[in-house]
C-alpha cells in the first residue's frame, strides 16, 4: 500500500512464528499477516475496528434497501467492482489512496456503469443482466490493468482493494481532539452522514421511484434523475468503504442486510432500520468471532450477515420457512379435524344409533396428513369438546361438534349441487372437489351458493343438505 | 404558475373538496388533449404510427383495440414515459411537461411490485407527491386528503394494510384512490378493470362517471368490447394506427371494429353483440 499510510510501526507487523503458511500466503500488499497482527492488538483497536465496520456497513445497508427493492442488487455489486478504474485514475492523478479525487473518480465511473448498462440493454439484443456483466467485468479489468501497469512503481496492491485491511485501518490513526481516530473512520463517518442525509432528504422521491417509476416520471419527479443520484451514492459509498474494509464486505453489506430486512418487515422505514441493525450486529459479532477464531475480520463480518439472513429465511414470522411450516401444519390439523367431524356427521345420519369405533375415527383423522397429525387433531377435537369418547372404544359428536359438522356437510353438498348444475359433471366426479373445498367455504359463500341454486334441500346424490346452523344442536 | 398561487389553489381545493373545478392554465379555448402526428418505435419496430387525435371537450373515453395495438403505448407516449420517434402532445394547449399537475395516471396493476413494503395509505399519498414537488414531505393535509380519496373508493378501512395483502380488486381501487389524490383534470388509466371482480368493476365505473360529471376527462384502456357502449361516451379505436375516434354512438360501429380487429371472428361477434345491445337500449 501507499507507504505514507503505514504508521510508524509500533509492534512489528511481520509474520509471527507458528502462523499457518496459508495465512501468510493470503496476506496482501506490503504488510504481511495483518489479521494475526490486529487480532493480538488492544481493546482500543478492537473498538475502533468495530466502529469502522459499522460506519462502513450501515450506509451500504441503507442504500442496499433501495437496490433490493428495485431488484437491482447486482447493479450495486457491478458498480462496486466497476469503480476500480475510477479509483486507479483518481489515485494516479492525486497520488493519494483516499481523498476527494478517488471518490469523485469512482462516482463518475459508477454512473458510467449504470449508463452503459442501460445503453447496452436498450440496443435490444443484449439482455440487461448480460449487459451489466459485460460492463462491470470490462471496467474492472481495465482498472486492474491501470493499477498493475501505470501504477507499477507505486505500492498499490489490487489485493487490498479486494480483501480490504480493516484490521490495519484501525491502527492507522491520527489525533482528533486529543483522541486517536483511524484515518478511514473519518471518511466513513462522513459517508454515513451523507447517506443518512440523502435518504432523509429524498425519502419521498426514492420510495416513489422505487415503487412506481412510471408514475414518478408522469408527475414530474424524474425517475432517471433519482436513479443516477442513487447510483452515484452507491459508487461513492462503496469506494469509501472499499478503502476501509474491502470489496467483499461492501458487496455483502449492499445486499444481505437489505434482503434480511425485506424478509422481516413490510414497512419501508422499518426495513431501513432493520437493515442497519443487521449491519451493526454483523460488524460487532463478526469482529468478536474473528478474534475468537483468529481469522479475517471483514470476511467474518460478511459471514455473520449471511448467518443473520439465513436465520431470517428460517425464522421470519410471515415469510420464513418455520412460519410457513407452522401455517401448513395448522391447515393440515384443521382439515383432519374437519374430516373427522364431517365423517361422524354422515355416520350419524346413516344410522343414528350405531356407535363409531374410535379406530375408524383415527383412520379418518390420519387419512390426509398422517398418523401424528391425525392423533393431534383428535386430541384437539376432544379438548374443544367437539367429540366425546362414548362407552367402550367408540366416539360420538357432541352438540357443538354437530353444529360444526353440519356446516361442513352443508358446504360440501351445496358445492356438489353447484358443480352438478353449472358444469354438468357426472355424479361420481362431484365428491372429490367438494371434499377439498368444503374447508374453505364460509357462511357468506354458503348463503350465496344456496341463493344461486334456489335453496336446494338435497344434493345431486339425493342426500339432504342440512340447514344453516341455528345453534340448537 | 408561481408557488404561492399553487399553494392557494391547493388550500382552496382542500376546502371545496373534490367538487370545485380546478381550471387548468392555458387559453380557455384550447383542447383538452391534442396529439399531433405521434409515432413510437421500440428498437426500430414502429408500434404506433402517425396518431393524430384532438379531444375538445371533457369526456369519458375508451381506448379500444386488439392486443398489441399500442393502447398502453399511446398513453405512455402522451405522458412522455416512452420516447416518441416523432410528433408532439399538448394538454390544454401546453406541452405535457408543463402540465404534469393536471394529469393523473393509473398504470397497469402488474407494473409494480406488490410485495413492496408500503401501506395502502402510503401508496395513495404518492398521488400527492407531484404537487408537492421535489424535497417537500407530505403533511397532515396530504394525509387527510388521501384518506378521503380512500373513502371514495371504499378502502378507508384497509389504509394500514401492506399492499401485498390486498385482493386484485382492492389493489386496483388503491391505484384509483392514488389517481384521485393527484387532483388531476385529465386521467389516463391503463386497464383499470382488468382482472377485478364484478363489484369492483361497478365501483370503478361509478367513479369514472363521477369524474366526468365533475368536468374531468378520463381516458381508459379497455378490453371488454361488450361494455364499451355502456361505459364510454367517446371511443378511440386503435390498431397501430388510429382507426377511428369520436362519440361512441357513431364510432363504435361494426365497420370500424372490423377495421380495427381484422377478421378475428370471436371478437367481432362480441362486438356485434355489444352494438346490438346498444341499439336495443336506444
Amino acid at each position: 500500500m501507499n507507504p505514507e499510510r503505514n504508521p510508524a510501526p509500533r509492534p512489528s507487523p511481520g509474520p509471527r512464528p507458528g502462523l499457518p503458511a496459508w495465512r501468510i500466503g493470503l496476506a496482501v500488499g506490503a504488510v504481511s499477516a495483518p489479521t494475526a497482527w490486529a487480532l493480538a492488538a488492544s481493546d482500543e483497536i478492537g473498538r475502533w475496528t468495530i466502529a469502522l465496520g459499522i460506519a462502513s456497513s450501515v450506509p451500504c445497508a441503507l442504500l442496499g434497501c433501495y437496490l433490493v427493492l428495485r431488484r437491482m442488487s447486482l447493479l450495486g455489486d457491478a458498480i462496486s467492482h466497476a469503480v476500480l478504474p475510477g479509483i486507479a485514475v483518481g489515485f494516479l492523478l492525486s497520488g493519494a489512496l483516499i481523498g476527494p479525487a478517488i471518490i469523485l473518480g469512482a462516482m463518475a465511473v459508477g454512473m458510467l456503469t449504470a449508463l452503459l448498462t442501460q445503453l447496452l440493454s436498450n440496443l435490444g439484443r443484449v439482455p440487461e443482466d448480460a449487459s451489466m456483466g459485460v460492463v462491470f467485468t470490462s471496467l474492472f479489468a481495465v482498472g486492474v490493468l491501470v493499477i498493475t501497469n501505470a501504477a507499477r512503481d507505486v505500492d498499490l496492491d489490487p489485493g487490498c482493494v479486494l480483501y480490504g485491511l480493516i484490521e490495519l485501518a484501525a491502527i492507522d490513526s491520527r489525533p482528533v481532539f486529543g483522541l486517536e481516530v483511524p484515518r478511514s473512520f473519518g471518511a466513513m463517518a462522513f459517508a454515513l452522514a451523507l447517506t443518512i442525509g440523502f435518504v432523509t432528504l429524498l425519502w419521498k422521491e426514492l420510495s416513489l421511484v422505487s415503487f412506481d417509476p412510471a408514475l414518478a416520471t408522469a408527475v414530474g419527479i424524474s425517475a432517471t434523475v433519482v436513479h443516477y443520484a442513487l447510483m452515484a451514492m452507491v459508487a461513492g459509498v462503496t469506494v469509501a468503504a472499499f478503502e476501509a474494509v474491502g470489496s467483499i464486505l461492501v458487496v455483502a453489506m449492499l445486499i444481505v442486510p437489505a434482503a434480511t430486512a425485506h424478509l422481516l418487515t413490510d414497512r419501508l422505514p422499518r426495513m431501513l432500520l432493520v437493515a442497519s441493525a443487521v449491519a451493526v450486529l454483523s460488524a460487532a459479532v463478526g469482529y468478536r468471532l474473528a478474534v475468537l477464531w483468529n481469522t479475517s475480520v471483514a470476511g467474518m463480518m460478511a459471514v455473520v450477515s449471511g448467518g443473520l439472513f439465513a436465520s431470517a429465511v428460517v425464522g421470519s414470522p410471515r415469510h420464513g420457512l418455520l412460519g410457513r411450516a407452522w401455517h401448513r401444519l395448522a391447515l393440515s390439523l384443521r382439515i383432519a379435524r374437519e374430516d373427522v367431524l364431517a365423517r361422524l356427521f354422515r355416520a350419524e345420519e346413516e344410522s343414528p344409533s350405531r356407535p363409531v369405533a374410535s379406530g375408524s375415527a383415527r383412520g379418518w383423522a390420519s387419512s390426509a396428513a398422517g398418523r401424528l397429525v391425525g392423533a393431534i387433531a383428535l386430541r384437539q377435537l376432544r379438548a374443544r369438546d367437539f367429540i366425546r369418547a362414548d362407552e367402550v372404544d367408540s366416539v360420538a359428536l357432541t352438540g357443538p361438534g354437530r353444529d360444526e359438522a353440519r356446516e361442513l356437510v352443508r358446504s360440501h353438498r351445496l358445492w356438489e349441487s353447484y358443480l352438478s348444475t353449472h358444469f354438468d359433471l357426472p355424479p361420481d366426479h362431484l365428491h372429490d372437489p367438494a371434499e377439498r373445498i368444503e374447508h374453505f367455504i364460509g357462511p357468506a359463500l354458503r348463503a350465496e351458493l344456496s341463493a344461486e341454486l334456489d335453496r336446494p334441500d338435497a344434493d345431486p346424490h339425493g342426500r339432504a343438505i342440512p340447514p344453516e346452523g341455528t345453534g340448537n344442536g | 404558475m408561481t408557488t404561492s398561487a399553487s399553494l392557494d389553489r391547493t388550500e382552496a381545493e382542500a376546502k371545496a373538496k373534490d367538487g370545485a373545478p380546478d381550471r387548468p392554465a392555458g387559453p380557455p379555448s384550447s383542447p383538452v388533449l391534442d396529439v399531433h402526428d405521434v409515432t413510437v418505435a421500440y428498437h426500430r419496430k414502429p408500434v404506433l404510427w402517425d396518431v393524430d387525435l384532438t379531444i375538445d371537450r371533457p369526456c369519458l373515453a375508451g381506448i379500444v383495440g386488439p392486443n398489441g395495438a399500442g393502447k398502453s403505448t399511446l398513453i405512455k407516449a402522451i405522458l412522455g414515459l416512452v420516447p416518441k420517434a416523432s410528433g408532439s402532445v399538448r394538454v390544454f394547449g401546453k406541452p405535457v411537461g408543463a402540465q404534469r399537475r393536471l394529469i393523473g395516471y393509473v398504470p397497469q396493476r402488474e407494473s409494480v411490485d406488490w410485495d413492496f413494503p408500503v401501506t395502502v395509505l402510503d401508496v395513495v399519498l404518492m398521488g400527492t407527491y407531484g404537487r408537492l414537488g421535489w424535497f417537500r414531505r407530505p403533511g397532515r393535509a396530504e394525509r387527510s386528503w388521501s384518506m378521503e380519496c380512500l373513502e371514495r373508493v371504499g378502502m378507508a378501512h384497509l389504509a394500514d394494510r401492506q399492499i401485498g395483502q390486498l385482493s386484485g380488486g382492492q389493489q386496483q381501487r388503491t391505484f384509483l384512490a392514488r389517481a384521485l389524490a393527484q387532483r388531476a383534470e385529465v386521467y389516463f388509466m391503463d386497464e383499470p378493470m382488468a382482472g377485478v371482480d364484478a363489484a369492483t368493476e361497478a365501483a370503478i365505473f361509478a367513479l369514472l362517471r363521477d369524474l366526468k360529471t365533475s368536468g374531468k376527462t378520463v381516458f381508459v384502456v379497455h378490453h371488454d368490447l361488450r361494455t364499451v357502449p355502456e361505459y364510454f361516451d367517446y371511443t378511440i379505436l386503435l390498431n397501430m394506427r388510429l382507426i377511428a375516434h369520436g362519440p361512441t354512438a357513431t364510432t363504435f360501429s361494426p365497420e370500424n371494429l372490423r377495421k380495427a380487429y381484422g377478421g378475428r371472428l370471436a371478437i367481432l361477434e362480441a362486438a356485434g353483440e355489444a352494438v346490438r345491445a346498444r341499439e336495443r337500449s336506444e
